[in-house]
């Protein structure tokens, strides 16, 4: 009988972490455990009943004036006391920017393995937890399992959906734990300059490659985007080298998970599908046959992407009426 | 006197890699090496400081179990002044842990430093994990996710890329730093680098030169598989006799998967 137990859940930011408890339910009642979440900040005791109502059985609260930004060798301390103290067996942390380089460290210091990145997590016959992320810049998928513990996996927002949630109970622990001191000082923050709507929120994302001939011929997407209330992305190419948009979709760039993904003109290099395999439907629309892309579509159109995007938004129009 | 160490992985190559259909399995023994994506901008980065203070020197720093002297060249022709290089058989199937572990115990040989530079993340692996895991051992200061870096006397000073934010951080050096692709464009060594680099000195350790205790080599986790994903795409080809014809037979495949609705 293993020493260690339970599931847990970390990030600093609420939504994803409302996110994982989905699958942290899931995958602690595979393995008969109980689904724990570290709550860590200052004044985020209100959060902690909500938590409850998304799965978790226990709120680990850690409520603290020295947490009330993220930082990250404060925020390590926490976790690293709790997880010494109370041994959970996993513990899955939401892969932002902040948190990633804290997971990293948290498996440092517990001498213990780190799953990054997956975005598909199961529980197989011998009761393993099994990881799946992608490598080899989108060439492959990699299964990871655990030969040491705790298991430290992080978890890329919006790789699950947020579940439901349930009127339950659940117990809240509240916590003193010895708090580090930050070894960097945070000087200045901003907003980051970016277009106003996040394409990762986007049901519907038209992109274009560089089969879009003129920085201006954007408005043919921007037109069909307008009708399916979805937003426009593009390939590197047109972001790197030819400067027309600040960002781009693939893997490098941004990962999406759109309902749908209508690429125009766009070949189907390996990053910039690696980016996008997660879509429910993905629509192809190229010139050349013999695009990869139409290998990796659920709906291919052989053709002239002036000619079809204005045709599709008129057929669309009609038949949405 | 600055100096500098860049961490560098010389990894595969992945825009050359070729999968086995059948098999799915990557032909990644074959695939060409280079020096990974992002530690080549961490390189760029140590360089572009050394032209601005004047007095640094910088050392390349790299964990394998494969040659890796071409690679070595090539940070020398772009600027590094000496490569150091772990390479030891035993390293073959270490994990993120392993190879932050001997990147630690060289750094602690090589002695002295100011500022440790690594990539964000790798270009084949991609797991982002080994400048952290390294800060860490070391007991290192870090600021991650850096697209904008300057040196005032004893503090580094860095622009953070995050989420939804930019954060300017602070730190007393040593610190260690790990950078994104947009900090700056790696430069591309100039035939008479290239010459000058052929009497740069590489230094090769093994293991044992670093005291490498080997049950710290255990790999904590195990690949059970590494395959090209399956698409399971539906692959339909619309046709049609005009543009017309196709654009309404898309339009109508759409409504029907329920990814299109009304506003």
């Amino acid at each position: 009988m293993s020493e260690y137990k339970d599931v847990w859940v970390f990030s600093e930011r609420h939504d994803l972490m409302l996110e994982m408890l989905g699958k942290g339910r899931e995958i602690a009642d595979k393995l008969q455990m109980e689904l724990g979440v570290v709550l860590v900040g200052f004044n985020v005791q209100r959060k902690a009943d909500e938590l409850i109502r998304y799965g978790a059985d226990k709120v680990y609260l850690v409520d603290d004036q020295a947490l009330e930004l993220f930082q990250l060798e404060a925020y390590l301390s926490v976790l690293h006391s709790l997880a010494t103290s109370h041994k959970p067996q996993v513990i899955l942390i939401g892969s932002t920017r902040n948190a990633k380089p804290l997971a990293a460290r948290l498996a440092t210091r517990l001498d213990a393995g780190c799953a990054p990145d997956c975005a598909k997590l199961s529980v197989d016959e011998q009761k393993r937890l099994v990881c799946e992320r992608i490598t080899y810049g989108g060439n492959a998928a990699t299964k990871i399992a655990f030969r040491a513990k705790p298991q430290i996996v992080t978890i890329p927002s919006r790789a699950f959906e947020k579940p439901a949630p349930k009127d339950r109970t659940g117990q809240i622990l509240k916590l003193d734990v010895k708090i580090e001191a930050p070894k960097t000082e945070i000087v200045d923050t901003k907003p980051l300059e970016t277009s106003a709507v996040r394409i990762e929120d986007a049901d519907v994302i038209i992109s274009c490659g560089r089969g879009l001939e003129k920085k201006d011929d954007k408005v043919l997407l921007d037109e069909l985007a307008s009708v399916l209330c979805g937003q426009v992305g593009c390939s590197r190419p047109l972001a790197e080298d030819r400067k027309w948009f600040t960002e781009w979709v693939g893997l490098s760039g941004h990962k999406v998970k759109p309902k749908l993904y209508i690429a125009c003109g766009i070949s189907g290099v390996i990053q910039h599908v690696a980016g996008i395999r997660d879509a429910k439907v993905i629509v192809a629309i190229n010139k050349d046959e013999n695009a990869p892309i139409f290998e990796l579509a659920d709906y291919g159109v052989v053709g002239n992407l002036y000619e079809i995007l204005p045709a599709l938004k008129e057929a669309l129009e009609r038949q949405l009426q | 006197m600055k100096r500098i160490i860049v961490c560098l992985k010389q990894a595969v190559d992945v825009s050359q890699l070729k999968v086995n259909p059948t098999t799915r399995q990557l032909m990644t023994a074959s695939a060409p090496r280079k020096i990974s994506d992002f530690d080549k901008n961490a390189l760029e980065e140590a360089i572009k400081i050394k032209e601005k203070l004047g007095d640094v020197e910088i050392f390349t720093l790299t964990v394998t179990s494969e040659d890796a002297k071409a690679v070595l060249r090539e940070a020398l022709a772009m600027g590094a002044d000496k490569a150091y290089v772990v390479n030891d058989p035993s390293f073959r199937d270490v994990d993120t842990l392993g190879t932050a572990y001997v990147l630690a115990e060289a750094i602690k040989k090589i002695g002295e430093f100011n500022l440790v530079l690594c990539g964000e993340t790798s270009l084949d692996s991609f797991s982002g994990l080994v400048g952290s895991r390294l800060a860490e051992l070391l007991d290192l200061p870090q600021i991650s996710s850096v697209r904008k870096l300057s040196f005032e006397g004893d503090v580094v000073a860095a622009e953070r890329v995050l989420e939804d934010a930019v954060e300017t951080v602070k730190a007393k050096v040593p610190v260690l730093v790990m950078v994104t692709r947009e900090i700056n464009q790696p430069r591309i060594p100039s035939l008479m680098m290239i010459m000058k680099a052929s009497k740069k000195e590489i230094v090769t350790w093994t293991a044992a030169d670093l005291g490498v205790q080997m049950d710290k080599l255990g790999s904590k986790i195990e690949i059970m598989e590494v395959l090209a994903p399956k698409t399971e795409r539906k692959k339909i080809r619309i046709t049609g006799e005009n543009v017309q014809e196709l654009a309404d037979k898309l339009a109508k495949a759409l409504i029907q998967e329920g990814v299109v609705g009304r506003r």
